[in-house]
């Protein structure tokens, strides 16, 4: 643990920028706020690589790749054994995982400088920045379930706010609500998940969790209810919360509205970091997947599964740039988890979890490149729409030939990031079920096409004439842009089998030819079609869209799913719920106390008449009152 | 002398100074002078407190002493606190000393509001610091007649009903109380053999478990209608305003101080009804939030929902729930004062408290609305503020009763996470956020120095528990101690 103390100054420093621009928000100057913000998070990147550095510098120790715990407090006791504890974990997926929030969030911080030049609340926008990134650092280096859900939380409020930064915009506010609802939603599953795991298991903590012959996990999977092991229960409603925050399908419908945020957030959070947490939480938990019955993880896998392709078949149809990117996002993400569900515990076996790491590490790097590219675009024609798009490769050159690289990345054409990651994934995918290679190909060309549409379709298509014409943004701006696709372009040579794998073992990564082969293939047909159909204006496209009739209009109303979400909330909850509640409440309970209270009114106003202070009336019920007490005693008392 | 004299010699002593002082400057100089001075006190009891448990002094009570009132019925006044009442103590002066600031600008009889402010505050002070029930009782009557005063005369809509209503219901609740409380006196006895008031006599001797069947339920519901307890609980829409809501936190304190503790059996045996009527406010109360359209109404069902959650947990009957429910008591009580407090200073601003008719206040009001989103977070449960320790610890405390009825009813109350983020973060969109709605509201006065003080008195708190919680949570377990023994374990 000796020389890791440093890394607590990694969650630190952004919190406590937090705390300094965002009390003074006000008063301070933007501009300063911004390099308070950019510079710290510098500093952190700077000790994540660091950190990197001495974690895997010096190769892999005997018996693969350590734990490390710098850093441990408690923070809550709840009960004699059961405490909470704020800690540091080091191994090789957080680690891992500090390089890419690092690595992006720095590039955001640059990129936002010029991005968000002259905006009203820039400090404002700085202290969110820091509270993210303070969140999502806490979050991956988290030492136990209750630390992880902490931090879960913060990065959705996190994201809240920054997705509501425009928030005199009514759709702003309204994506902000709807994303922290429906991931609140998610998280409810994980609450339950982490309560029923923790109480058979006694522990939180990951270390003790993950330990493969753990003595209190037998003790959680022999209890079963309604058919399946509670471990099993606890994982699924755990992956409930993954997938809450990692938008699998049902619950991605924050995501595409999210993008209602500044552009920079969308490349950090909403691409990069914060929605591929689910990812991560399962990862953390694998052991634990792989240890309980193969259910939790089979529904991993095909949840993963099948997002890819819906969210792929949506974003063929959509115009909106950013929407077209968030529909890859949720595709991208469903890919990492096919690949986690298909993993076994170690060797061989264990590609997947390889592969899905280094595919989120590899995505990470395109799509905050793409997103950033995206800005570029939208900084340069004021519009998130492709149809007032085209030929702006001539005006925008360095933007432009830095989205053909992420385009290229994602799309898994060698030697290109993508490539490596993708191809390791239909490895896994492969040796587990045809079924979900089959889909996995499918989406893998169905990416090429629709990144490609969006490509050539900003790019080159019909030479749009623009009131102003567009100009190359500043180099705040596009050395982010060109630092990222250098990235994209390289980090596949990592050979990442050595770092990642389930049982810490370095393994050597190897590409198989075959897959390789037909994966590429597929590409570039993908890309094929898009430049068939896109380069040139034409009429194809729309007669395509056309001959689809309900289908294509179901794909681009995004299958209905808000509609049926918004007949659910509306309906059930506010007219069938609540407003019965709030009417039960007044008018029926509170009518029942209003009730009491009428009626004791009403009783004394009847009977205050008795006491009239006429001296013959009393002796009247004196009389009266002796009489039946003498009846009663004769005639009753007697027997 | 005994340091918790002090907690009632000063509240006495501003009441005086009260009486004697005239215009609008003397009565609100005196009872900030009075309520920072209690504040101080408050403080100074938590370190001495502090001091004697490192010294090792391990009893249940700390501070204890004894003044005869009526010795031929053994009643006597007694003192003495345990880390429960030291942590209400400290909210009771944080949020009476922010209401005295927060109502600097008191234009309606500034006296008479201070006056009977602080006579709230010297009952609530009173019930924390007494291990007697006369005492305590008579505290709590101290405390509930002046909420009558301040709704019926400061408070806003219909409110000679509203006060009406409140009075009356919580003056029912009392009845039951009288009785519980006298049931208890007749069937305790003391260490000479005699009837005892003295809550850890009575603890110590144990109530026959019959006479508990019939006591518990009493005092429970006494106490449960001032925490709002289902179906007792309509005063609250009405009602709720800025002052009383430190009372509120008196029911769930008389529940865990006098129902559980000095009746465990029956609790045991009885505590399901009360986990279904509490586990359904709960819900009910967060469901209720959603469709109203009044800020206090949404924040009274809020706190229909809090409060249950604080009943919900000491129905748990073990150290995680409890530890949690105090948690809760405090950080709902400093939430709800701050809710309060902001609902009354945008009103002072826009004069109506109906959501809709505002809009895009953020930027208008930056630092009261900056505020209000503080409450709503904590008030959903947010890391890093005081709501979610104190859930957290509620949920982790009822799921250790494994058996299949607990389970229902906490995960139904865990699902209340879901349903607050939906009615707060629905205000703060509208009223909030969104366009300016009004174009008067272009021109509001900003936040003065009381309102910011006042404000941050209650914000500081809510963040500092949530963020550092251990001392406080061990400070609050370790005298959890005797009620866990009273339960058997």
């Amino acid at each position: 643990m000796e020389g890791y103390n440093y890394t607590i100054w990694i969650v630190l420093l952004p919190f406590l920028v937090f705390l300094v621009v965002g009390t003074g928000s006000l008063r301070i100057r933007p501009i300063v706020a911004g390099w308070i913000g950019t510079g710290s998070i510098l500093i952190t990147l700077a000790l994540s690589l660091m950190c990197a550095w001495n974690y895997f510098g010096a190769g892999a120790p005997e018996g693969g790749w350590q734990t490390l715990i710098p850093y441990d407090m408690v923070w809550l006791r709840f009960n004699d054994t059961l405490q909470v504890h704020m800690g540091i974990l080091l191994d090789p997926i957080s680690v891992m995982m500090l390089v890419v929030i690092s690595v992006v969030s720095s590039m955001v911080h640059i990129y936002s400088l010029g991005y968000m030049k002259g905006e009203a609340g820039f400090a404002r926008y700085y202290a969110f920045l820091s509270l993210f990134s303070f969140s999502m650092y806490g979050l991956v280096l988290a030492t136990n379930l209750f630390q992880i859900y902490f931090f879960w939380e913060l990065v959705g409020i996190s994201s809240y706010l920054l997705i509501g930064f425009y928030y005199d915009r009514h759709s702003a506010v309204a994506a902000a609500k709807k994303a922290f609802i429906v991931t609140r939603f998610a998280d409810f599953g994980f609450m339950i998940g982490i309560l029923l795991l923790s109480w058979y298991t006694g522990t939180f903590d990951f270390a003790t969790l993950t330990s493969p012959d753990g003595a209190a996990i037998a003790k959680a999977a022999s209890v079963s209810f309604m058919g399946a092991s509670v471990l099993t229960w606890a994982l699924v409603l755990i992956f409930i919360g993954g997938a809450g925050k990692s938008a699998m399908f049902p619950l991605h419908i924050w995501l595409p509205d999210a993008m209602e945020g500044p552009t920079p957030v969308s490349a950090l959070i909403h691409a990069a970091t914060m929605v591929v947490a689910g990812v991560y939480l399962v990862a953390r938990l694998f052991p634990l997947y792989i240890f309980g019955d193969a259910t939790a993880l089979e529904v991993v896998a095909w949840t993963g599964a099948f997002t890819s392709l819906f969210a792929a078949i949506i974003a063929l149809t959509q115009e909106d740039i950013k929407r077209v990117l968030a529909y890859s996002t949720m595709s991208q993400i469903g890919y990492m988890m096919l690949a986690l569900g298909v993993s076994g515990s170690g060797g061989e076996e264990g590609l997947g979890y390889t592969a899905s790491m280094f595919h989120l590490f590899t995505h990470a790097m395109f799509k905050a490149l793409l997103f950033l590219g995206a800005g570029a675009v939208i900084h340069a024609v004021h519009s998130n729409l492709m149809d007032g798009m085209g030929g702006l490769r001539r005006y925008l050159p360095l933007t432009h030939a830095s989205f053909l690289v992420a385009c290229l990345a994602i799309a898994g054409i060698p030697p290109f990031a993508g490539f490596f990651s993708k191809d390791e994934i239909l490895a896994a995918a492969l040796h587990k079920d045809p079924v979900l290679f089959g889909t996995a190909l499918l989406v893998a060309g169905l990416t090429a096409l629709y990144m490609f549409r969006l490509y050539f379709r900003i790019f080159w298509g019909e030479n749009k004439s623009y009131a102003h014409p567009p100009h190359e943004a500043p180099a705040t701006m596009w050395v982010p842009l060109m630092i990222l696709a250098a990235l994209s372009a390289l980090v596949g040579f990592i050979p990442f089998g050595e770092y990642v794998s389930p049982d810490r073992l370095p393994h050597a990564s190897h590409l198989d030819m075959s897959i390789a082969i037909t994966a590429t293939a597929v590409s570039v047909l993908g890309i094929l079609t898009a430049m068939w159909l896109y380069r040139k204006p034409s009429g194809v496209p729309a007669r395509i869209s056309g001959g689809l009739g309900a289908l294509y209009r179901a794909a681009y109303r995004k299958f209905y799913i808000d509609e049926i979400y918004m007949g659910v909330t509306k309906n059930i909850l506010f007219k069938g719920i609540s407003s019965p509640v709030a009417w039960f409440d007044r008018h029926v309970v509170d009518g029942a106390m209003n009730g009491i209270g009428w009626v004791t009114a009403r009783v004394s106003k009847e009977i205050k008449g008795l006491q009239s202070g006429h001296v013959q009336q009393y002796a009247l019920g004196f009389m009266l009152g002796v009489l039946a007490l003498v009846f009663v005693f004769i005639f009753w008392l007697k027997q | 002398m005994n340091i918790l004299l002090l907690l009632l010699i000063i509240p006495a002593l501003t009441l005086a100074g009260l009486f004697l002082s005239r215009g609008k400057q003397q009565p609100r100089v005196v009872a900030a002078l009075g309520m920072g001075l209690q504040f101080l006190a408050a403080f100074y009891l938590l370190f001495s407190y502090l001091r004697e448990r490192a010294q090792g002094n391990a009893a249940d009570m700390l501070f204890t002493s004894s003044y005869d009132w009526y010795t031929p019925l053994n009643i006597s006044l007694d003192l003495g606190v345990d880390g429960v009442s030291v942590a209400l103590i400290l909210l009771t002066s944080i949020v009476i000393l922010a209401g005295v600031l927060i109502s600097w600008q008191m234009e309606d009889l500034p006296k008479e509001f201070f006056i009977s402010l602080i006579t709230l505050g010297t009952g609530v002070f009173g019930f924390f610091i007494c291990i007697d029930l006369f005492s305590m009782f008579l505290f709590y009557e101290l405390a509930v007649v002046p909420m009558y005063l301040l709704i019926g005369i400061w408070g806003s809509g219909p409110k000679e009903y509203a006060a009406m209503k409140l009075t009356l219901m919580l003056m029912a609740g009392s009845a039951f109380l009288l009785v519980g409380m006298l049931g208890l006196y007749f069937f305790s006895s003391g260490p000479a053999d005699e009837h005892t008031f003295n809550i850890m006599e009575i603890a110590a001797s144990g109530i026959p478990v019959e006479m508990q069947r019939i006591f518990f339920p009493l005092t429970f519901i006494g106490f449960g209608v001032l925490g709002a307890l289902f179906p007792f609980h309509t005063w609250s829409p009405d009602g709720h305003s800025s002052a009383p809501t430190a009372v509120s936190m008196l029911g769930g304190y008389g529940c865990f101080r006098v129902a559980i503790f000095l009746m465990p059996q029956a609790a045991a045996e009885l505590s399901w009804i009360f986990i279904i009527l509490t586990g359904f406010s709960v819900i009910y109360g967060a469901f209720g939030a959603i469709r109203q359209t009044d800020l206090k109404y949404i924040n009274a069902y809020s706190s229909v929902s809090h409060c249950g959650l604080v009943l919900f947990a000491i129905l748990m009957l073990n150290k995680t729930a409890f530890n949690g429910a105090i948690l809760q008591m405090i950080s709902h009580g400093l939430m709800t004062a701050l809710f309060f407090a902001l609902i009354g200073m945008m009103y002072e601003r826009t004069h109506t408290r109906i959501v809709q008719e505002m809009g895009g206040l953020l930027k208008v009001l930056p630092f009261i609305s900056a505020c209000y989103v503080i409450a709503g977070l904590a008030s959903l449960g947010l890391p890093g503020l005081s709501g979610f320790v104190a859930e957290l610890s509620i949920f982790v405390g009822a799921f250790e009763n494994p058996d299949t009825f607990h389970r229902f009813w906490t995960i139904l109350s865990v699902s209340a996470i879901v349903v607050t983020a939906v009615y707060i973060l629905r205000v703060v969109g509208t009223m909030l956020m969104g366009p300016l709605k009004e174009a008067s509201h272009a021109s509001l006065a900003p936040a003065s120095w009381y309102e910011k003080t006042g404000a941050l008195l209650l914000v500081i708190p809510i963040a500092g528990i949530g963020l550092a919680p251990l001392w406080l949570s061990d400070m609050i377990q370790f005298s959890l101690a005797p009620i866990m023994r009273q339960l058997g374990f």
